[in-house]
């Protein structure tokens, strides 16, 4: 492990050494360090193998912006080494290359590929014969790709904590621009979030030797108040929400103004083999030396197109790195730094720049050459130092709805329009040097701040002040691509070529937009960061067009790639349990989702539950059924005006069943409604309605002003159905109620203790036998159905899940709201136009269409069937009209025991729906024959129910 | 669409917190004709501009309240409390 001479500046704790392991191979880093930092330390400089050539690649960046040290860490893929903070025992893999990183049998494409990687290639080869295209989908995955996602679902489970965060200001980028911006903006009082991708904000102050007064700002801003949040990516503009990413924490932060302070990208140059191991960025060898004291490499050449590129430069030689060359592209050179590198022996060479990397596995030389050739120069060198320029981050802004336009002073785009509440600080707004961009952040924190009312006193003076200060940049532009030979790419992510884009042009690609499609430039996980500007510059090249014609393509978010799970990661589900629910476990139910509800389906033998409930009695829990207290002076007034049939007459005591209906008169909910007392009603509703009918009550509440209130209580209550002939020696044993046939009849409700439980008791029946329902305190629900349990244990007494349920509840031909209705069943498809009241005085919602419809046949019923024989109709199979053309639907069908037949219920045409009728079931491929019973199948008279 | 959306309850919430409950209608009285009741069951002006509409704080106080929504900026001059 070699290490530069400490620095102050520096990240990394030399006092705390920590060991992870690469490629199986034991690393020994320091808290502080990166991965990559750790390993290049180690001597390591290939961290990847490319996504289609499979060519060994370097560090680029050395900030977690580039894609060319993707690694797989402790089994999630796609994780930026040159970002990501080493941690002692994680265990790092490279990706992508097969056997190994060193030698990888897929880089013979990169050889002898030749027409079969050429652009478009995908396309226009795999596509026949169609039938192989499952073969050819095999192996390209193979083939391509970053790397693998683990197999199974438990390893994949991810938890994203979402926080909501309003504020007034967002800062997105945390340099000196930023936090200037932060300061200014907190500091008149505003809320101030600031985000920044990095472990501590300060940006390019941190390796350029602005440490302290980086941390100088970031204690200001933290005085201040400002909410920094670090390591966390803004990945996307979306109105007024900008998600940031914090680890496993997706911050949704909504503020009223927005402050980009993005800064800006270093760019790569375009040449002949310019993706070498040793070629990079030089503000990202220079963070190298500077923050984790790793020497990038031993002899460099820096090519530069701008000041950075010397400044660079000299860093380097700084840090002690032997500078062979600059190359600068400029032909005069500037003065001041030119001066400095020649007196520490440092050729400058004005009007060169790189034609061609020389180098097996990596880079052992540089030709260096006048763009239009000539003045060639081989320099030895291990390291190729490359400062094409700066590209403001717009990405983030331009989501948001800003504009950009070429700057050809700067060889870049810049912004020009901001939407409304946005603003711009830092290089991303223009100001490239340190003074003028902490000056511009100040501005805009003022700024942001005055647009919500609070005023700093010298905000003009200072806007005039900033106007007048902005240096002119001496940059050059750029070649489009230099030098012949080797591969020159455009885009490492995608290993795109300059070939590749010459040929989309073309081929008639020659729109960015089109080009960026066919050629897949800029869609690498880097987002186009390194390969917007030399693409656009590409393509103006071939097609002859400027830049400002060709144009920028807007990033789509995330700008910073995040795992799928922090945006489509499994919510937290709210899963509704019973307070039985641990009962039902007990006794090995097999528990299914119903709605937002873990339901017991059955116990085992949904045959033998059944069978229970006709012989002797069962148990089920239908704590799941809504319950809504209405209560006040005008609670019957408001019941009278939802459901078609009368409620305000309902004796106190007495119970009544009702069907909710929308004006359309279509059946969205149903159950029962008990009145309590004079001013209280007890609505039952189904499993799955209970929040709808709360939303649907008190919207006609809030509508209508009746002195009333609704109130959910569903949650808050147990409820236990038991029903089957022997019910009534079960309640006697828990029971001092008299439950008998004269005291306690049909459709009456009465309070009292059930195995000492205090309990509501409603004497109805969706099962058809005779049954109590029986309410209670949800803390008690456990000890009321192990009272029961009990009681009926040696009478036969059994649970019953929903499965059974469903089927004795289709012996007595009850509907299930959803399944046995549609969006179109009003209570005469319904088959209960009973249940509509029209001579009642009030307009109750679904009147009218009820009264539209009187007298109408309607067009479908549902009925009931009996199949001849004993195959069970899907649910969803088609009745057949006498035409043999669809005419109806099976909306339910099961064996019944009790019935000792098939039975269901459809919806059939009005013709068919007639006691006797024979219909025909179409059921895939077969034919089921059944006839039309539209009396209950079991207890017909309803004898047994009222009994 | 993302907003946010002061309840008059609860005060600035996201709008995921909330029900969208639609334009506000008037419920015809009396009795509608067909083609009233099927202009008020199924036709909205859907308005590009300020409307007035329903709206629902689910995961808040659960109530009903009334919104001014700029439906082609998203926009909200104000909310009101109804009852």
């Amino acid at each position: 492990m070699s290490r530069l001479a400490a620095t102050p500046g520096e990240r990394i704790d030399r006092s705390r050494p920590l060991g992870f392991s690469f490629d199986g191979k034991p690393v020994t880093g320091y808290e502080g360090d990166t991965i990559v930092s750790a390993l290049y330390a180690d001597g390591r400089r290939v961290f990847s193998r490319s996504f289609k050539y499979h060519r060994p690649r370097g560090e680029l960046c050395g900030c977690g912006q580039c894609a060319n040290s993707l690694v797989d860490v402790d089994g999630s893929p796609g994780v930026r080494a040159c970002g990501e903070p080493a941690r002692a025992g994680m265990t790092v893999t490279h990706l992508n290359a097969w056997p190994s990183l060193e030698h990888d049998v897929m880089s013979a494409t990169d050889r002898f590929g030749g027409r079969f990687t050429q652009v478009g290639f995908y396309y226009k080869t795999f596509i026949r014969p169609r039938r192989l295209w499952p073969v050819y989908e095999k192996v390209l995955r193979r083939a391509a790709g970053l790397g693998r996602l683990r197999e199974r679902q438990d390893e994949r489970e991810w938890e994203t904590e979402y926080r909501r965060r309003h504020c007034d200001v967002l800062v997105i980028g945390g340099g000196v621009a930023g936090l200037a911006a932060a300061v200014r903006a907190a500091e008149l009082g505003a809320d101030v979030v600031l985000c920044d991708e990095d472990v501590e904000p300060g940006g390019a102050l941190l390796f350029e030797g602005g440490q302290e007064r980086a941390r100088e700002l970031a204690d200001q801003a933290r005085a201040a108040g400002v909410e920094v949040l670090t390591r966390a990516a803004a990945i996307g503009t979306f109105d007024d929400l900008v998600p940031v990413v914090q680890g496993s924490v997706l911050h949704q932060v909504r503020a009223a103004r927005t402050i980009v302070a993005a800064g800006a990208i270093q760019q790569p140059l375009v040449f002949g083999d310019n993706d070498l191991p040793g070629i990079m960025l030089s503000g990202g060898a220079r963070r190298l030396g500077a923050l984790y004291g790793v020497a990038p490499g031993k002899a460099a050449v820096v090519a530069t197109v701008d000041d950075r590129g010397l400044d660079d430069a000299l860093a380097l030689v700084a840090m002690g790195v032997e500078v062979r060359a600059v190359a600068d592209l400029r032909p005069e050179v500037p003065g001041g730094p030119a001066a400095r590198l020649r007196e520490a022996g440092v050729e400058v060479l004005g009007g060169l720049t790189p034609v061609r990397g020389h180098g097996r596995r990596a880079l052992e030389a540089v030709t260096v050459a006048r763009p239009r050739g000539g003045g060639e120069r081989r320099i030895d060198c291990d390291l190729l130092a490359v400062s094409a320029g700066a590209a403001p981050a717009l990405s983030l802004a331009l989501q948001g709805g800003a504009r950009a336009a070429y700057d050809g002073a700067r060889a870049a785009f810049r912004l020009t329009d901001l939407p409304a509440g946005m603003f711009a600080a830092g290089a991303a707004a223009g100001f490239d040097d340190r003074e003028s961009a902490e000056r511009s952040g100040l501005l805009a924190g003022a700024e942001a701040a005055a647009s919500l009312g609070r005023h700093h006193p010298r905000l003009r003076e200072e806007q005039v002040r900033l106007g007048g200060e902005r240096p002119e940049p001496l940059v050059a532009t750029p070649p489009a691509w230099a030098g012949e030979g080797g591969k020159a790419f455009v885009d490492l992510d995608e290993d795109v070529t300059v070939k590749d884009v010459k040929q989309a042009v073309a081929e008639g690609f020659e729109s960015l937009e089109l080009s960026k499609r066919y050629t897949t430039v800029t869609m690498g996980p880097s987002q186009g960061r390194f390969s917007q500007l030399p693409s656009a510059r590409l393509i103006a090249a071939e097609t002859g067009l400027d830049l400002e014609t060709v144009g920028l393509t807007t990033a789509r978010p995330p700008w910073t790639s995040v795992p799928l799970g922090v945006l489509a990661g499994r919510p937290f589900e709210a899963a509704k349990r019973s307070p039985v629910h641990a009962r039902h476990r007990e006794l090995g139910a097999s528990v299914r989702w119903a709605g937002d509800w873990m339901r017991a389906y059955d116990y085992g033998d949904a045959e033998a539950e059944t069978r229970a409930v006709h012989e002797a009695a069962g148990i089920i829990d239908v704590s799941t059924l809504g319950k809504l207290i209405v209560r006040g002076p005008e609670a019957g007034e408001l019941l009278d005006r939802l459901y078609p049939n009368r409620i305000s007459n309902l004796a106190p005591g007495r119970i009544r069943y009702g069907v909710l209906l929308t004006d359309a008169a279509r059946i969205t909910d149903d159950g029962t409604i008990c009145r309590l007392d004079e001013e209280t009603f007890y609505v039952t509703t189904t499993s799955s309605g209970a929040g709808a009918v709360e939303q649907w009550f008190t919207w006609w509440l809030a509508d209508w002003g009746l002195d009333a209130t609704v109130t959910d209580v569903t949650q808050g209550l147990a409820a236990i159905n038991v029903a089957g002939p022997r019910v009534r020696e079960v309640l006697a044993r828990v029971t001092d109620l008299d439950v008998g046939k004269e005291a306690f009849p049909y459709l009456d409700a009465k309070q009292a203790k059930v195995g000492g439980v205090e309990c509501l008791l409603l004497r109805i029946g969706f099962v058809g036998e005779l049954g109590y329902e029986i309410h209670c305190a949800g803390a008690h629900g456990q000890a009321l159905w192990d009272a029961l349990a009990d009681a009926g244990a040696e009478l036969g007494v059994r649970p019953f899940g929903l499965e059974p349920q469903r089927v004795l509840r289709l012996e007595k031909q009850h509907i299930i709201v959803g399944q046995d209705t549609d969006s179109e069943s009003t209570p005469y498809v319904a088959a209960m136009p009973w249940i509509v009241k029209l001579d009642k005085e009030q307009e109750f919602i679904g009147r009218w269409a009820l009264e539209q419809r009187r007298g109408e046949a309607p067009p479908l019923e549902l009925v009931g069937f009996r199949c001849a024989d004993g195959k069970v109709p899907a649910e969803g199979s088609v009745v057949l009209g006498d035409d043999g053309t669809p005419a109806g639907e099976v909306t339910s069908a099961r064996f019944s025991a009790k019935v000792d037949a098939v039975i269901g219920m459809a919806r059939v045409p009005n013709e068919l729906a007639a006691d006797g009728a024979r219909i025909s079931i179409s059921d895939g491929g077969q034919r089921i024959e059944a006839v039309v019973t539209k009396e209950p199948f079991f207890d017909p008279e309803g004898e047994v129910l009222r009994g | 669409m993302s907003f946010l959306l002061t309840c008059p309850h609860c005060g600035v919430r996201e709008v995921t917190d909330f029900g969208y409950g639609g334009e506000v209608t008037k419920r015809p009285t009396g009795s509608p004709d067909r083609r009233e009741l099927n202009t008020y069951n199924y036709f909205r002006r859907n308005v590009a501009g300020v409307q007035r509409e329903w709206w629902y704080h689910r995961s808040g106080c659960r109530a009903w309240f009334i919104a001014e929504r700029d439906t082609t900026t998203n926009e909200v001059h104000k909310t009101e409390a109804v009852g």
